[in-house]
């Protein structure tokens, strides 16, 4: 009689099964990603597929954050993790712990990834890039002091343009630690007064030795620098992710230096032409200025002078007449407007009476004599008739009763 | 009339005169000048294409390394690359 089990019973002698066998608990397995989800927690759900199986996995934030790039549907993965049994709904999923991208590199990967979300978020943008100072003053040169490449890109910068000062800031530009020294060495940048130009880089390497160069906190740090950074990564052919965000990539050290500074030679060059230029330029504006004078030496007035002088005084003749003319007719009418008003006041006037027999009576002193009692007898007073006057004397003074 | 010459400000920087030579030069090509502000332009012309000259034959630039920043103070020292072989 066979024994009957519990479900329970079965699930856990199965989860014992699976769970002691050393075999499945680190186990390799290659497969498509499908239903990729990240969860809020960080975690990650996915199925691992072939052309026949499916298989359930689940990868936890904390190795979640270890991946260098982000699980995709569609990616062809190989992962390593622990085969368990879930027994309340009695499904098997595999623990992921590590995840490798098949084919291409998990670095490539991870490369291409950032490349593209950095693009995206316009870091790369043409517009963003500055351009580099003509005559720099001083150099930051972010690099490893012990390296060739600082000597390279010394002895470059001041053979070309021995003017310049530089300043290394040092930085590790390899290992874990690498794009940690490089962002503080690119942040003090900011703090350092008179620097307008920065050549960050390291010499040739391995992918992994340069690999700092692709590190994202090293773009940024890059992209917020207060002055052009050009970058110089040791690889004529790869680019870095430095190399696109910096606003001018050199393909080595030593093309950085020689694109940071003109040649002193060159500039000497330019400065002779510069002066041979104004000198022609001076001798161009003088004999412009005689073509000028030559010119002017055929106009008509100027060859004679006789004819523009009589035409300038016939002018003046003119307007000498018609001055005279203007203030004679505004005289003319002053006057008859004058006529007017004597014409009108004699015809207010009260010496117009005395032309109809009336007359005046006056004192000596002027003032109008219009009652008898003014004067005395004796008093010698002028009597004014529309035509002439008599000289009177008052013989008896005869007052009206007044009332 | 005696013209005053323009001397060069002595804080006047490599950067700055070659843009101002780069500028007249601009002013005497295209410009419908008198003749002396042409003169006048042309001088000083002369002037900072000499200074310019002289700047070029200061002494060589320092190079320093950044041993670390304090604050406001920034610790350097001279380097020497050929002591570093």
């Amino acid at each position: 009689m066979a024994e009957v089990y519990s479900v329970s019973q079965l699930t856990a002698y199965l989860k014992n099964l699976v769970e002691e066998d050393p075999h499945l608990q680190q186990i390799w397995v290659q497969g498509e990603i499908s239903n990729f989800t990240r969860h809020s927690s960080g975690h990650q759900y996915f199925t691992l597929k072939d052309e026949s199986a499916r298989l359930r996995c689940v990868m936890f934030r904390r190795e979640s954050q270890r991946l260098k790039f982000l699980p995709q549907d569609g990616m062809a993965v190989t992962v390593l993790g622990r085969l368990a049994i879930y027994p309340k709904n009695g499904e098997y999923q595999l623990y992921v712990a590590v995840m490798e991208a098949s084919g291409v590199g998990s670095l490539y990967l991870a490369y291409e990834q950032l490349k593209q979300r950095l693009a995206e978020e316009g870091l790369f943008d043409q517009a963003r890039k500055r351009r580099l100072p003509v005559l720099p003053r001083k150099i930051a040169v972010i690099t490893s002091p012990t390296g060739a490449a600082v000597r390279d890109i010394i002895r470059i910068l001041h053979r070309r343009y021995p003017r310049v000062d530089i300043l290394v800031i040092p930085a590790l530009v390899q290992g874990a630690s690498a794009p940690q020294s490089l962002v503080a060495s690119l942040d003090l940048i900011g703090r350092l007064p008179g620097l307008d130009l920065a050549i960050i880089g390291r010499g040739g390497g391995s992918i992994e030795e340069l690999w700092a160069f692709n590190d994202e906190h090293v773009a940024r740090a890059i992209a917020r620098c207060p002055i052009p950074v050009v970058s110089a990564v040791g690889h004529e052919t790869d680019f870095t992710i430095a190399d696109f965000v910096a606003d001018l990539r050199a393909p080595t050290p030593s093309a950085a230096a020689e694109l940071s500074v003109p040649e002193i030679n060159k500039l000497r060059e330019d400065l002779g032409a510069m002066e041979s230029r104004l000198k022609n330029l001076l001798l161009q504006t003088l004999e412009k200025k005689r073509i000028l004078l030559s010119k002017a030496a055929t106009y008509p007035d100027l060859v004679r002078p006789d004819r523009w002088l009589a035409l300038r005084r016939q002018q003046i003749d003119l307007a000498r007449e018609e001055m005279v003319n203007r203030i004679r007719n505004k005289l003319e009418g002053k006057k008859h407007s004058l006529l007017k008003k004597i014409a009108k006041l004699e015809a207010l006037s009260p010496l117009a009476t005395l032309t109809r027999g009336y007359s005046i009576c006056l004192r000596e002193d002027g003032s109008v004599v219009s009652r008898a009692g003014q004067v005395k007898p004796g008093e010698e007073i002028n009597i004014l008739l529309h035509q002439g006057e008599l000289c009177c004397a008052v013989r008896k003074v005869k007052e009206e009763r007044e009332g | 009339m005696k013209e005053t010459v323009t001397a060069q400000a002595p804080e006047k920087s490599f950067e700055e005169a070659l843009a101002r030579l780069e500028q007249i030069i601009e002013e005497l090509d295209h410009g419908e000048l008198k003749l002396e502000e042409s003169l006048r332009l042309f001088e000083e012309g002369v002037g900072l294409a000499r200074y310019c000259n002289s700047k070029l034959d200061e002494a060589q630039g320092r190079v320093e390394l950044l041993l670390g920043v304090d604050g406001e103070n920034i610790l350097t020292k001279d380097f020497c690359i050929d002591e570093e072989e």
